[in-house]
């Protein structure tokens, strides 16, 4: 069921706009600049000796989100998610600021990589318990009564009390949209070494609606939006984690290149030279802020 | 009023007049949690939560995180076996404890941990304060009376972090306060915490009989220790030093509080709690707070030793 085709409809890129599918490419474009530069300079020991946790490989899925939930009343989600801050808008120098443990970082050096947090964008902070950001963020739509994002991970998905969440908010109908970055991995343990049971089986069961589905953007975007009609349902989105689970180590090329699938897309879409140039001025933007910080 | 009345009215003007909400399992069919709870069946405010203790107190912090700060609504969590906090603690310690210094937003949640005696086996009987009080950024608060609860609502209300009131439920028909008992030259201080209290004001009149004078400071406190300055003013005086009483296991908050009144006292105080084993269902396995015996047997020791 991993691949870049699971799950995908025909032509489902051309149904989008030119400007959805500019700024997508925008978003994915800073998402991995910033990844990449924040990865060289944690090999390069240029970061505080705290682990990182790099998204590199989940931007599209972050990029097409915030376009269809461009304002939300919350979002939740756990560690690895530079790409869900930077994506919904959250100040690219205050999270480099947080990677290097300063003062102006936007959890003041306290968060770090795992526990940035941004008011400005409705984002919360996650505490450290794989997946306790999924049961905080049903009582958060409880109360908010507005579209709130709970993003978790494969193996986050597993908790009990992640499950437990799950069963109330669809008890309570509340407006939530579960989103789960399926990566296939826990560390380095896959899913069929943790599991037998599929997440989008157990949302299912719960009478959740549901959807499991690969990376590509314009996917994510047209299920996003459709099951967000009728709240709480969940999204998994296979995905493919391009490094280490912590730091910036790379065991070889991922499964499959979302990316270079996305540039494909948009060059078939004619939109090739405009992608050329947004990845220059986002790169060129990118490299401008870290070198604020010498870096 | 009882202290149980003072709760359901407290939480009733809470629901009524603040938009306030209770969550808990099992909220309206177990007897209205000891009829703590005002019975306004059908009332929004009164959540029902599922039977699952690991998620619904993440639910709570949510929930008070919401709305940040603000006094309107602020949620009321129970918890009807103080047990059951060793699984429902983490969302309370590790994310609303933290929220502030981590982030900067308040997480106010008022938890009702309810403790009760015995009888019911291994993990669901009297008090697990301890675990809580080890964590920053916490309030923990034993009340038993109607105006400790009240001046611990208050406090509540007052401030924007989370609250741990370690209840216990032979507080809901006391009908009396418990003000501290000061002599002018006592042979021990003792500093009993929660239902313990009771069981302290019947030994004193027995070690009284025998001509052992006891002062006795009731610990409602717990984190922060507000009581210390009345508690080493006693103890001061005190010809043998302290006991402290505890409906918890010793090797948590008792300690803790004798280690501190030990490091600002020339005093020793020492520590009388839950036997260090598993509590059984059948009543000669259980495993309850020190009884009056117990209590009157031990403060003669130590009393006597000196």
């Amino acid at each position: 069921m991993r691949s870049a085709q699971f799950g995908m409809i025909p032509e489902i890129a051309k149904k989008f706009s030119k400007d959805f599918n500019l700024s997508l490419f925008q978003k994915i474009c800073l998402c991995r600049r910033f990844e990449t530069i924040t990865a060289k300079a944690y090999n390069e020991k240029k970061l505080p000796g705290y682990p990182v946790y790099l998204s590199l490989g989940n931007e599209a899925i972050s990029a097409a989100l915030s376009l269809v939930f461009p304002k939300v009343a919350g979002i939740f989600p756990q560690h690895r998610c530079h790409d869900v801050y930077i994506c919904f808008g959250g100040d690219i120098r205050a999270l480099r600021d947080e990677l290097l443990g300063l003062p102006t970082g936007c959890a003041k050096g306290m968060g770090g990589s795992a526990s940035i947090h941004c008011p400005e964008i409705n984002m919360y902070g996650h505490d450290g318990h794989v997946g306790s950001q999924v049961p905080i963020s049903v009582g958060y739509a409880l109360r908010k009564k507005q579209l709130t994002l709970s993003i978790m991970g494969d193996a986050g998905a597993e908790e009990g009390y992640v499950l437990g969440a799950m069963g109330e908010a669809i008890t309570k109908k509340l407006p939530v949209f579960f989103i789960c970055y399926d990566n296939n991995l826990s560390l380095l343990t896959e899913i069929d070494t943790r599991r037998s049971w599929l997440m989008v089986d157990e949302a299912k069961a719960k009478s959740i609606p549901a959807i499991d589905i690969t990376n590509n953007p314009w996917l994510v975007a047209h299920h996003a939006k459709e099951l967000s009609k009728n709240l709480p349902s969940f999204l998994n989105v296979r995905t493919c984690r391009e490094l280490w689970h912590a730091g910036a180590g790379c065991d070889g090329p991922p499964e499959w290149d979302r990316f270079d699938l996305i540039k494909k897309e948009m060059e078939n879409m004619g939109f090739g030279k405009d992608c050329e140039a947004i990845e220059r001025s986002t790169s060129e933007f990118i490299d401008m802020i870290w070198k604020e910080r010498d870096i | 009023m009882t202290t149980g009345e003072t709760i359901r009215e407290i939480t009733r003007k809470h629901i009524l007049e603040n938009n306030g909400v209770v969550l808990c399992q099992a909220l309206t069919a177990a007897g209205w949690v000891a009829n703590t709870v005002p019975q306004l069946l059908g009332h929004p405010n009164l959540i029902e939560l599922s039977i699952e203790d690991t998620s619904n107190p993440g639910i709570t912090v949510g929930y008070a995180l919401a709305k940040e700060g603000e006094k309107p609504g602020r949620p009321i969590y129970i918890c009807r076996y103080q047990g059951f906090m060793w699984y429902n603690a983490s969302p309370f310690v590790n994310h609303a404890a933290k929220a502030k210094e981590m982030w900067g937003y308040k997480v106010p949640v008022f938890i009702r941990s309810i403790a009760m005696e015995g009888g019911i086996g291994p993990v669901a009987s009297n008090s697990h304060h301890g675990i809580i009080t080890r964590v920053p950024g916490i309030k923990v608060y034993a009340p038993m009376t109607s105006a400790e609860y009240q001046a611990g609502w208050d406090d509540y209300m007052k401030n924007d972090g989370p609250f741990y009131c370690s209840e216990h439920r032979r507080s809901f028909t006391i009908d009396y306060e418990m003000p501290h008992i000061i002599n002018a030259r006592p042979d021990i201080t003792l500093f009993p915490i929660s239902a313990v209290r009771l069981e302290t004001l019947e030994a004193i009149k027995q070690l009284a009989t025998e001509g052992i004078v006891c002062n006795v400071v009731h610990l409602t406190w717990l984190k922060p220790f507000l009581q210390i300055n009345v508690c080493l003013e006693s103890l001061d005086n005190s010809r043998a030093g302290g006991l402290v009483l505890d409906t918890d296991y010793e090797n948590g908050v008792s300690k803790c509080l004798a280690h501190d009144l030990m490091m600002q006292s020339s005093k020793k105080v020492r520590v009388l709690g839950l036997e260090e084993r598993t509590a059984g269902f059948a009543p000669h396995l259980d495993n309850l707070p020190p009884s009056t015996e117990k209590i009157v047997k031990i403060v003669k020791q130590i009393v006597n030793r000196l």
